[in-house]
């Protein structure tokens, strides 16, 4: 029934991906655990821990291009929500190290040991329970996307000043989790976790159930990200994205939409920051990095903006791309990504997914050209049309 | 000791040239004798008493021997107990007599003894020189006495500084003479009335100094404790007063180089509509080009070496302006009309450039050198100011000055003008607004590279250079409004002296933070910043 559900409210494609999301999360844990070491087959735990970390980047590639695919907000500053999740995630794990830790102090993390502080800051307080932790990963983001939004967004801030203001949003947050008195560890952030519920975060058993957590949680998303794409809502931030004071004259509170959205997709990047922290095993500072914001934003860019496998796609490659670009030939790496970023947003404005697109596109208007031979002009308006080039905010 | 030992080469010549005064000194010496025997006492206040001795005396030769000592070139022989100026000389010491300048016969090195000054001897010769030389005929020898002394506050000195004030005709070395003479007046045991007097005359030199004289003061009970007590908070007063300009001229400055790294930013953004990521390595690029021109200089022509940065300008203009043209003809010109794309693609060429600039350079900092008339500061008032801050202000604005001539006097600034305004009527009149565009760019690359060629000299010049002012130029443009270079110049000035306001309440850190979310907030309330272009066109 609930397959028939998705068929009837899903599109083909993002059922397909669901399904895959799920089949792997399955899949990768059993081969690295049932299948012994010596076989072909065998998935070894870094390897999972990786695939994990991608998945976790493609979490937070899903939620950018909600914003941006879809409703034309150019974040430039989503790796704070993705670390501030992380953050979260992390102080949970720092609670859980208890007195493990090189000071042994039963309650306060070893670097508020070290820096002579007597007892847990207020904010600390609750982070033992995972619960609470886990509110904290959505809520905190989402708290700071609404406010940051609502002010933005009532304003009419938009293009690329949103994009600037979201990028000196996360450098202040950057300079400030460096300072050593703000209770976050400062620069060397949160490391040398130890359990997470309970189970050792080191095990391979560990591992591979946070893998599978991660790509239940991405298939997750793809799932609500389609059915929002799909609703009336969805429709309406389209228009936003492509006609922002049309729909307002034609009477839509276009602040309010992308209010949710951005809230939204705030949240989310907030998860894969949570997911991300335990298979990485640290974050720090660097993780607000406006680097790391701008390189999220190509992995949407590469995949295809605007539509929901893409983000997957392209977070999977790049980062790809870039493990074995950084251990074979470290110095081109920066030439790669800089290249990246240039010949996509030249040859591939609607990144990968969209050359398919065009590819089948342009097969289906031969079949129809050929068709035509045969067949009366009339069937040629029933053919696959050619999509159209996405209309640009005027100037 | 370089300074001793010029008074020693000074005082040596005197008595070779002047033999007529050799029947007066024959008095002295018999006088001066026992003295400079004792300065080889058995322990340091021995030494000390004998140094003061010998300072009063006022002989011409005492500023030798005291110079020697401290300089620890005097001795004592082990045989005779016989005193002498010694220079090392193979495993002898070429001995002098220390009150004639006669040359003795040479000393073998096991024979002989150096006398040992410790920190506090030293400061007690260093005050007894002081007032030895402060009757000479040297302005700047009587100046560092007068100086020594202040430091020092013996109030042994205050006779000798009595004669010297009335006999001084320089009125700064007066007044620094007077302050001196006050300081060891507070440190002796005169009467009260005459240490207010001297509270009243230090009050009127350099606060700070006279902050650290006056404080130990304050503690004491009647009436020198009150008027010392009075003298510090209306300093402090004053200090407060210099710390606000102090925070203004710094804010400036920082608000210069703000406008520097951000005035081709809001050209590019204001014409175009173009968000340069890419800007910050064109700063990064005029630095090393600066580099560059000054290793060249440095090789071929090291004569021109103090104007390199001069010519490192038009150079960096030219450099970084014609990878800007490239870069606007290759890339962006494609993706008009498409800022966000256009905000992509120049973060990519950003990353290309540092990374061809790492494996070009090198990744550390290369070292470009300050010419002189950059290095070194000066003093207005309680301010201490480099000549490279002031240069940085000058430099802003007379790029910022510049720049509004070309807008506003030349055919490329009038067509610059008519596109920003609106784009499809200047096309419509014939403007070729592709070839503006380049221009634009270029300009606006270009003026990023003179900036580089500025902040080379205040920051490393390494590939990240640019990356540390990207985000606060955009700030900056942000903040001032688009299209208009004064909001530019406003924006950049008072973001400057916002940071520099907030720095010593909130620390460094934090209060960029504070700026930072104070834009936030701005952009809020006027989401095209302070100085908005008014009108139809720009309007989404």
């Amino acid at each position: 029934m609930i397959t028939q559900w998705f068929f009837k409210h899903g599109d083909r494609r993002g059922v397909i991906v669901i399904a895959f999301l799920v089949g792997i999360a399955c899949l990768v844990p059993l081969l690295n655990l049932l299948v012994p070491d010596t076989s072909p087959l065998h998935v070894p735990t870094y390897l999972v821990s990786l695939l994990g970390k991608y998945l976790t980047y493609a979490l937070l590639a899903v939620a950018l291009d909600l914003v941006w695919g879809f409703c034309g907000i150019l974040s430039l500053g989503h790796g704070a929500f993705f670390a501030l999740g992380g953050y979260a995630m992390g102080m949970y794990l720092m609670r859980q190290i208890g007195p493990r830790g090189v000071y042994a102090d039963p309650v306060l993390p070893d670097f508020m040991v070290f820096l002579n502080w007597k007892e847990l800051p207020w904010f600390w307080y609750g982070f033992d329970n995972f619960w609470f932790a886990a509110l904290m990963v959505v809520l905190v983001p989402g708290v700071l996307a609404f406010g940051f939004g609502w002010l933005a967004f009532r304003s009419r801030v938009t293009g690329v000043y949103l994009s600037i203001i979201t990028q000196a949003l996360t450098y202040a947050l950057l300079l400030a989790f460096f300072r050593n008195d703000m209770g976050f560890g400062g620069n060397n952030g949160l490391t040398d976790f130890k359990d997470i519920l309970g189970f050792n975060i080191q095990a391979g058993t560990t591992r591979s159930a946070l893998f599978a957590a991660t790509a239940l949680f991405l298939a997750l998303a793809v799932f609500v990200s389609g059915f929002i794409i799909r609703s009336k809502l969805g429709k309406v931030l389209v228009g936003v994205r492509d006609a922002e004071s049309r729909m307002r004259f034609l009477g839509y509170r276009v602040d309010r939409y992308k209010l949710f959205v951005w809230t939204l997709s705030a949240m989310m990047a907030g998860i894969a920051g949570a997911l991300y922290v335990p298979q990485v095993g640290i974050i720090n500072p660097s993780e607000f990095e406006p680097a790391n914001s701008i390189e999220a934003v190509i992995w949407v860019a590469v995949g295809g903006r605007g539509t929901i496998i893409g983000p997957i796609i392209g977070a999977v490659l790049v980062n790809f791309g870039k493990t074995y670009f950084t251990t074979a030939f470290p110095e081109a790496w920066l030439f790669a990504l800089g290249a990246l970023f240039i010949l996509v947003t030249l040859f591939l404005p609607k990144g990968i997914l969209g050359l398919y697109g065009a590819w089948k596109a342009r097969r289906a208007a031969d079949a129809a050209q050929k068709d035509d031979e045969v067949l009366p002009p009339v069937v040629k308006q029933s053919g696959k049309r050619v999509p159209a080039p996405e209309p640009q905010a005027a100037e | 000791m370089s300074l001793s030992r010029f008074l020693t080469i000074i005082a040596m010549l005197g008595l070779c040239l002047l033999p007529a005064a050799a029947g007066a000194q024959a008095v002295d010496d018999a006088k001066l004798k026992p003295l400079v025997e004792a300065l080889a006492g058995d322990n340091f206040d021995d030494t000390s008493k004998a140094v003061s001795e010998l300072a009063k005396s006022g002989a011409p030769r005492a500023a030798v021997i005291l110079n020697a000592l401290s300089a620890g070139d005097l001795y004592v022989s082990k045989t005779d107990k016989s005193v002498f100026l010694g220079v090392r000389d193979g495993s002898d010491y070429a001995a002098t007599d220390p009150l004639s300048g006669a040359k003795l016969a040479p000393v073998p090195r096991s024979a002989a003894e150096k006398i040992k000054v410790n920190n506090r001897l030293r400061r007690d010769i260093a005050a007894a020189i002081g007032g030895l030389t402060l009757m000479s005929t040297d302005a700047t020898e009587r100046r560092s006495a007068a100086e020594a002394i202040l430091k020092n506050r013996d109030p042994e000195s205050i006779p000798l500084l009595d004669q010297a004030i009335s006999a001084e005709k320089d009125a700064g070395i007066k007044m620094l003479m007077q302050r001196a003479k006050a300081a060891a007046v507070l440190n002796s045991s005169a009467a009260d009335d005459v240490k207010i007097a001297a509270i009243a005359e230090i009050k009127s030199g350099n606060g700070r100094e006279a902050l650290g004289l006056l404080t130990p003061l304050a503690g004491i009970q009647g009436p020198v404790g009150e008027a010392a007590g009075a003298a510090i908070s209306s300093i402090n007063s004053e200090l407060e007063i210099w710390n606000g300009i102090q925070n203004i001229v710094y804010g400036l400055s920082l608000g210069s180089v703000l406008l520097l790294a951000a005035i081709g930013l809001a050209i590019t953004f204001g014409v175009m509509g173009v968000i340069n990521m890419a800007h910050g390595e064109m700063v990064m690029i005029g630095a090393y080009t600066t580099f560059v021109v000054q290793q060249i200089v440095h090789a071929s022509m090291p004569a021109l070496s103090e104007y390199s940065l001069l010519i490192a300008l038009p150079v960096a203009f030219l450099v970084s302006g014609g990878i800007g043209v490239v870069i606007e003809r290759g890339i962006i010109r494609f993706l008009y009309g498409r800022p966000l794309e256009t905000l992509l693609a120049t973060w990519g060429i950003s990353l290309v450039l540092q990374q061809a600039t790492r494996s070009w350079f090198g990744a550390s900092n290369v070292q470009v050198s300050s010419p002189s008339w950059m290095s070194g500061s000066f003093d207005v008032g309680m301010l201490t100011l480099t000549w490279s801050r002031l240069w940085i202000i000058v430099f802003a604005l007379s790029v910022f000055a510049v720049l509004q001539l070309v807008l506003k006097k030349t055919m490329l600034g009038l067509r610059m003008r008519a596109v920003t305004q609106n784009r499809r009527m200047a096309s419509s009149m014939g403007i070729r607004t592709p070839w503006v565009d380049a221009l634009t760019f270029g300009l606006g690359s270009g003026i990023a590279g003179i900036a580089g060629v500025a902040l080379s000299q205040i920051d490393n010049v390494s590939p990240n250079l640019g990356q540390g002012y990207i985000i606060d130029s955009f700030m900056v443009v942000v903040f001032g409004g688009v299209g208009n270079l004064w909001g530019t110049l406003v924006g950049a000035m008072s973001l400057g002296i916002a940071n520099k306001f907030l720095e010593p309440f909130a620390g460094a850190v934090l209060g960029k933070i504070l700026v930072l979310v104070l834009i936030i907030l701005f952009i809020q309330k006027r989401p095209r910043g302070l100085f908005a272009l008014k009108g139809r066109a720009i309007e989404a």
